[in-house]
């Protein structure tokens, strides 16, 4: 393998393991706040235990994927120096500005929230966590406005042989990056709450702490309710944005080769492992393509046939994750209805038991949209602007070996006892 | 003074924090298994970076990603030149930081070996690591016309980085001694600051024989040769050298921990403003250095994240002082058994 290749499996798997912590502490750390500013204005002893609790799990995440996160910036200069050269002055000034403006607020007050539950009066305290919340999240922004940048560039000037800023408002309110901020937060809560009615549910399942945890429940279940319909208009959104920006990658999402007006969806469709059309074309539904990608039913969709080969994303990982990701959408706002029905009687819902069982699928779908974002977008780093393989490191190829092995098996190793002690925990119930 | 100048010296105090910062939690962790006598010791070592260490460590993120932003040539050349010594550094600070979170999460002595094992490795190497690649850059690294650097780990450990690497420990040592001095009482209190006073000396030789050292493997007097005013950073950092031993010797620990920041931010500044206008100067031909003219982003860039700067750094510093504040008590027992401490 060479060093393009070890590069992108290497960033891909640092990515993708930092990413299995991000969406949680992104959406627990507001449901905590919640959680926290309940028992600040109530005075009600039970949400202070449930900050607590869900606070633990929170911090074991947490921790994780601050030091992973660590990772992903020197990656860029590490293995990406000729990418970090070329478009530095505006990415790599979105990294800094996302580290002086939000990591450090969210790492200096987590600290304050761990050890100054005695130490600081009620308020204060729950305002540390609010600021963990919002800093969190702030930070996502910046990085989303970041990836935005690659995916749509805007704001910069062609000079000295790189990508210079020519209109930073133009970068900051790029709508690739703000739409994938406003997908991507949503699916974050809608996860949290998942994970929250999940283990509530095992509990519940074994009749410990049953106020407790029905309490819990209604939030988790209250979170995904309201955010798994968010995530689905979001992302709906954001689907017309990639029309109109990225059409190789709609057109690789939907495996869809005629430019055509009054573009169909298939019901029934599979690319061919070749890449070079379709195994399988059934049951059209005529129009409903062009609909979801331009809200217009005659709209003319470009195909693959269209791009040429060398600019076309690999078409079936791209149409496989969307599917997956879609699917899973669709099942996420269903599960919380269902269980926002029996809400005042738990015990005979008839998901409680598969509750537990489900915390990975969120996960699962997060994933899914994120291989669609990026591998969707290849074969560019920047779209249109730099190729992924114009990018990579002068390295020799044991370097990056070396430090592929080293990084697989120090993270594999970490998310072992992570989710060891994410489990033990889970299952300890509150103190 | 020209935006480039002033985001060196910018990219210089940034790295500076970081070594002051990071550099006592790090020190700390480095005598972690030498000092700790006991469980409760050991406890009282990680409660004494708790509520700290995770803000330091942003500093190292916002130091290389403004190195990022305002000279992106020089962190393309400098981060893939350096290649596995960085992935070393980041393997180590992976493993000392999640030791924090994990070390008391399971109640077992061998799974707590473990980790205090990371943490200690956690906290020594990235103290040697980081001397070895500042003293590589201050001697000058083999950077080609592109700006391509083909130096492995081997040829970063020569004689001279090792030496940069030896002085950082135990700049750190001594820093972190200090610190655990601060934050313990009774015997730890003590042995804390016996360390301290017994690294003092060996940190006075080794800063001297640096300095020697730095003049024949370096370029870096010929700045203060042509301006001896500049001669004043590196009186600085003697001066807060000096003053640490009689700060120790009377129990002023505070002041002793002062000191000692103003020592290592001095002898960060003194390399750094040696170097300029070079961030990475390469020893194959001075032309083909990375300099701040050759390397920084563009004016527009400059100047957006100079306001970005003006205006957060001075409040990341408020707040931050307030959390040393909060938190600047001794350890007791009673912090101990605090549930969510470490």
């Amino acid at each position: 393998m060479d060093v393009l290749m070890l590069s992108r499996l290497q960033f891909a798997a640092a990515t993708m393991f930092h990413f299995i912590f991000v969406p949680l502490t992104l959406g627990l750390s507001i449901l905590v706040a919640i959680m926290e500013t309940r028992y600040v204005s109530t005075g009600d002893e039970t949400y202070k235990r449930m900050a607590k609790f869900w606070g633990k799990l929170f911090l074991i995440n947490f921790a994780l994927g601050v030091v992973t996160g660590i990772t992903l910036e020197f990656q860029f200069g590490t293995n990406w120096s000729r990418y970090s050269a070329y478009v530095g002055d505006i990415f790599g000034s979105l990294l800094a500005i996302e580290a002086t403006v939000a990591f450090f607020l969210e790492s200096t007050f987590i600290a304050v929230w761990v050890f100054g539950w005695d130490r600081l009066s009620p308020k204060m305290h729950c305002f540390a966590i609010w600021i963990v919340a919002i800093a969190s999240n702030l930070s996502g922004l910046w990085i989303l406005l970041a990836n935005g940048f690659m995916q749509n560039p805007v704001g910069y000037v062609m000079r000295n042989g790189r990508a210079e800023l020519d209109n930073f408002f133009d970068v900051i309110t790029n709508t690739t990056g703000l739409l994938q901020f406003m997908h991507m937060i949503p699916a974050a809560i809608m996860l949290a709450g998942f994970f929250i009615m999940g283990i509530s549910a095992w509990h519940l399942l074994r009749k410990n702490e049953e106020a407790f945890f029905t309490r819990s429940f209604k939030i988790g279940m209250g979170a995904a309710l309201i955010f798994s319909v968010l995530v689905a208009a979001g992302g709906h959104i954001h689907g017309n944005n990639t029309a109109l920006m990225q059409p190789a990658k709609l057109a690789a999402m939907e495996s869809h080769w005629e430019t055509q007006t009054n573009a169909p969806m298939y019901l029934l469709q599979m690319p061919s492992l070749t890449e070079d059309g379709n195994m399988i074309q059934a049951l059209p539904i005529p129009g409903l393509l062009s609909f979801l990608a331009f809200n217009d039913v005659n709209a003319e969709v470009t195909g693959l046939n269209d791009i040429p080969e060398q600019d076309r994303p690999p078409v079936l990982l791209t149409f496989l994750s969307f599917r997956l990701m879609v699917g899973l959408g669709t099942l996420f706002p269903l599960v919380a209805g269902l269980a926002f029905l029996f809400r005042n009687r738990l015990d005979k819902f008839p998901l409680l038991r598969f509750l537990p069982w489900m915390i990975p699928l969120p996960y699962i779908a997060i994933f899914a949209g994120w291989t669609v974002t990026e591998v969707g977008r290849q074969p560019w780093i920047v779209q249109g602007l730099m190729r992924t393989s114009d990018a990579v490191s002068p390295l020799a190829t044991s370097q990056v070996v070396f430090s592929f092995v080293m990084l697989s098996l120090i993270y594999a190793l970490l998310g072992a006892v992570d989710i060891f002690l994410m489990m033990k925990y889970a299952r300890k119930g509150p103190e | 003074m020209t935006l480039e100048t002033i985001w060196f010296l910018l990219w210089g105090v940034l790295w500076a924090i970081y070594f002051v910062l990071d550099g006592f939690d790090l020190g700390m962790g480095t005598l972690l298994p030498f000092i700790a006598k006991n469980e409760t010791e050991k406890r009282t070592i990680y409660n004494a970076a708790g509520p700290f260490w995770d803000g330091n460590e942003v500093w190292l993120i916002t130091a290389g990603g403004v190195t990022f932003a305002a000279f992106p040539a020089a962190y393309a050349a400098l981060f893939s030149g350096m290649y596995t010594a960085l992935f070393l550094l980041l393997f180590a600070l992976i493993l000392r930081g999640v030791s924090f979170e994990f070390r008391s999460k399971v109640d077992n002595d061998s799974w707590r070996k473990v980790w205090d094992t990371c943490h200690f490795l956690g906290s020594f190497l990235p103290a040697l690591l980081l001397g070895v690649a500042f003293a590589n850059i201050f001697r000058g690294i083999p950077l080609d016309a592109q700006g391509v650097n083909q130096e492995g780990l081997l040829q970063l450990l020569n004689p001279y980085g090792l030496f940069g690497g030896v002085l950082f420990v135990v700049m750190f040592t001594m820093h972190g001694a200090i610190w655990l001095a601060i934050k313990s009482g009774g015997d730890l209190h003590e042995r804390a600051k016996a360390v301290a006073i017994k690294t003092w000396p060996v940190a006075v030789v080794g800063t001297v024989l640096f300095l020697a050292y730095t003049s024949i493997e370096t370029m870096l007097f010929n700045n203060y040769m042509k301006n001896p005013l500049l001669f004043l950073v590196l009186l600085g950092a003697v001066l807060g050298l000096i003053s640490v031993r009689p700060a120790l010797g009377s129990g002023k620990m505070w002041r002793a921990w002062t000191s000692s920041a103003v020592f290592i931010a001095g002898v960060t500044l003194f390399g750094v403003i040696g170097l300029f206008p070079a961030l990475l100067p390469s020893n194959l031909n001075p032309a083909w250095s990375m300099t701040i003219y050759n390397s920084a982003s563009s004016p527009l860039t400059l100047k957006i994240m100079l306001g970005v700067a003006l205006v957060m750094v001075p409040i990341v510093l408020a707040y931050q002082a307030w959390v040393y504040r909060t938190f600047s008590h001794k350890i007791t027992q009673e912090d101990l058994d605090y549930k969510e401490a470490y």
